[in-house]
């Protein structure tokens, strides 16, 4: 008699945990022939706010570590991927990708994050600078992090797009509320069990599932998100957290299609400049 | 020693501080009676049919009429940008355009005085303060910017910028000319054309600046003025062919023109309104750290985004310092604009002197204590008295919401870390200050405050090649250096 398989249940992560939706709600993630291959949290507006205080609290202490320390933890966490990739390119596979590209894909996210760990601690080098001014002043402009930022990932390709979207809003120290793909979360939530155990400190990253028109107003008008990557959101979707970015002046950033980029890092900054004058 | 004693004994009559007045002439002006937009080059009439006054705040006299611009003659305007941008502009060799920007930064030097002189006749402000700070400063701009215009392909690594097309900018009535020099001069250099819309109370210099460019040979289209007031602006910046906005005022209608442009393409930068925390530690240089304040929070009737509105005051020495804040107040002029010994000069507008007053009210009814110094203001034209409110809450009116008018709500603080959570306790973020002489503190301190410019020891100081903007409500965005470029260019990568 064949051994029957243990099922993984897919929940959400916030916090460093993994609750299931406060709502009890769940909906299918389907396999590219159309079965269903599990059921995923559908994440509710209670668990939006969570993940958001979660964020806020998180906020201080990963933007008060060294780049030196956040680049560290970013290529922990692509070692940690690399390590994982098989589980990785089974589900991309299960989800209707080539095992070619499955693989090509999984590779590419580990270089991205490797890529942008190393600008942890090398980017506020390339934004910031001493302000020549015509007086007796010492002046100098550096990015810090916008804080807490929305992540609105696109619905493919499932792995990389999040990758590609997450890594440089950790960067500078933001903290980040992370709407996965809609239609293929099984590798975000993996993805989380693999933030989970890469030394990426709880609330730094809070990964929600679930029906993206469903949870995309309450980002948009929620006083405490600074920032919104709106990368994944159709056209309507952007518009509407446009629309929601008013209440609270939220910066919204609808990337292009460029893979990695050092000014994607620089959209969740802002730059504070410190001017002290000189004498006796 | 009792000899001693009964000289330091204050007078019971005060010393008289009488100034005999020195008023700047105004025959520098040579102004028209009415003026028309500035559009493609040339004055027209406006298709609207329709003017509207602006006054000397100062007095209450019309100085002249001035068109208000409808949505026929904002759509010429723009039409007339996107034609300059196509043909001319865009196009120009970057080492063409800065020397067509460096021609108008010394037409502004060459006529400093005289656009100080309308600056205070048409705004109100002081005339050493227009005459000193804006007007070198708005040429200063323009001459920052002209020598970026050929070395954009340096400004930011990895990529090849190109301009944006037409601008559409709105800027307020507290620094007219300044204000137009941040937003245009790095339009200009990065290679966009602009429509301006100046603020309704102040149109005038930014007329005399359309002047300027004909003068100075600028193409026609590429600088125009649509004067007017709201609704011209919203004109402008809903304008479908504008693909750039850029705003300075207050954080209510930023929101609004953030929620225009939902939806849009267009890019945005806004330079919002402001609750600055100005915190003054027990050992900061006391006597210094009141001038810091004064200049803080009555520099332009502390009608600035910036103002160091909010003082927090460590509170071993609270008591200490207001005192000398308040014999620092009594001496302050209040009065004519023109005159060269002015300090505070006029409110900017009715509309603005009864904002102030409300928000006064407010204070004095929420419980905090006034006080104003002694000093007569002139019988017509909008004053106020420079005003300090002790035994403020963090929850009263007057430390949470911009009063943009010579308020300064005070309020202590026992240890750093108290001063840095009420500092950040708003909304806002766009400007801080701190004394102190403890080196480590300072960049501690400057660390933790989220606010786009922090001052130390030091306030209110403006340089072109220093990036000025905020966190939060204070909008997005950043104004001067080479930060200041980055709204006014794209690029794609890869």
């Amino acid at each position: 008699m064949s051994r029957l398989d243990v099922k993984k249940t897919y929940k959400l992560y916030i916090g460093g945990k993994f609750p299931r939706s406060e709502s009890g709600r769940t909906y299918p993630a389907l396999a590219g022939d159309g079965t269903v291959l599990a059921r995923v949290a559908a994440a509710s507006r209670k668990d939006l706010r969570d993940a958001v205080r979660i964020a806020r609290g998180a906020l201080t202490g990963w933007s008060a570590r060294s780049g030196y320390n956040r680049g560290q933890i970013l290529y922990r966490i692509a070692e940690t991927l690399e390590d994982r990739s098989g589980t990785f390119v089974d589900q991309l596979t299960a989800t209707g990708s080539t095992a070619a590209a499955a693989k090509k894909e999984v590779a590419a996210s580990v270089d991205r994050l490797v890529w942008y760990a190393g600008w942890a601690d090398k980017f506020a080098q390339i934004y910031g600078n001493l302000n020549p001014v015509s007086g007796p002043f010492f002046n100098i402009s550096a990015p810090e992090p916008t804080g807490v930022v929305g992540v609105v990932v696109p619905e493919e390709p499932g792995l990389l797009g999040l990758v590609s979207r997450l890594a440089p809003v950790l960067v500078p120290g933001n903290t980040a509320v992370v709407l996965a793909s809609e239609s293929a979360p099984m590798p975000a939530i993996t993805f989380s069990e693999v933030l989970d155990s890469s030394d990426v400190p709880g609330g730094v990253v809070n990964l929600l599932t679930g029906k993206k028109d469903a949870l995309i107003p309450f980002l948009a008008d929620h006083m405490d998100v600074n920032a919104i990557d709106a990368g994944g959101a159709s056209p309507d979707q952007v518009a509407r957290i446009q629309e929601g970015a008013v209440h609270n002046v939220k910066r919204v950033v609808v990337p292009d299609e460029t893979a990695q980029s050092p000014y994607r890092i620089a959209a969740f900054t802002e730059i504070k400049t410190v001017w002290h004058p000189k004498g006796l | 020693m009792p000899e001693a004693a009964e000289i330091a004994k204050p007078s019971s009559t005060p010393l008289k501080w009488e100034y005999a007045t020195s008023t700047e002439a105004t025959d520098i002006l040579d102004l028209e009676s009415r003026y028309g937009l500035f559009i493609d080059g040339e004055f027209v009439k406006p298709k609207s049919r329709k003017y509207f006054e602006s006054i000397n705040p100062a007095t209450e006299e019309t100085i002249a009429e001035v068109a208000e611009a409808g949505e026929a003659d904002v759509d010429a305007a723009v039409a007339a940008a996107r034609r300059a941008h196509s043909d001319v502009w865009g196009s120009m060799p970057g080492s063409e355009r800065a020397k067509h920007i460096f021609r108008i930064a010394r037409m502004i030097q060459e006529r400093s005085r005289e656009l100080a002189v309308l600056e205070t006749l048409d705004g109100g402000k002081p005339i050493k303060e227009a005459r000193d700070v804006d007007l070198p400063l708005a040429a200063a701009h323009f001459f920052y910017y002209a020598g970026w215009a050929d070395k954009l392909d340096y400004a930011f690594p990895g990529v090849r910028p190109e301009s944006l097309g037409v601008a559409g900018q709105v800027i307020p009535w507290n620094f007219p000319m300044m204000m137009l020099a941040w937003k245009v001069a790095p339009a200009l250099a990065a290679g966009n054309t602009v429509v301006l819309k100046p603020a309704e109370t102040t149109p005038l210099t930014a007329l005399l600046l359309g002047q300027i460019a004909v003068e100075a040979g600028l193409p026609p289209g590429v600088f125009n003025v649509v004067t007017g007031a709201g609704d011209t602006g919203a004109a402008v910046v809903g304008h479908e062919d504008v693909d750039k906005v850029a705003f300075t005022g207050s954080t209510a209608v930023g929101k609004i023109i953030q929620s225009q442009l939902a939806g849009t393409n267009k890019k945005l930068t806004l330079e919002l309104g402001g609750k600055a925390a100005h915190i003054i530690f027990e050992d900061a240089p006391l006597d210094q750290a009141v001038e810091g304040v004064i200049n803080g929070i009555f520099f332009n009737q502390g009608h600035v985004c910036c103002a160091g509105s909010r003082l927090l005051v460590q509170e071993n020495i609270h008591d200490r310092f207001v005192d000398k804040l308040k014999k620092r107040l009594a001496t302050l002029r209040v009065g004519d604009p023109l005159d060269k010994n002015t300090d505070v000069g006029a409110i900017n507008s009715r509309a603005q002197l009864d904002k102030i007053n409300e928000l006064v009210e407010a204070g004095r009814s929420e419980g905090a204590e006034m006080y104003q110094p002694d000093c007569s203001l002139p019988e017509r034209g909008f004053f106020f008295r420079p005003t300090l409110f002790t035994n403020v809450a963090q929850s009263h009116r007057i430390a949470q919401e911009e009063i943009f008018g010579p308020v300064l709500s005070i309020l202590s603080f026992r240890t750093p870390e108290e001063a840095v959570e009420k500092a950040n306790n708003t909304p806002y973020g766009l400007s801080a200050g701190v004394w102190t002489t403890k080196g480590s503190r300072i960049l501690w301190m400057a660390d933790q405050l989220k606010a786009g410019v922090v001052w130390a020891n030091t306030y209110n100081k403006f340089d072109p090649a220093s990036p000025f903007g905020g966190y939060k409500e204070s909008g997005f965005g950043r104004e001067g250096g080479r930060h200041g470029l980055l709204p006014y260019l794209k690029w794609s990568e890869g």
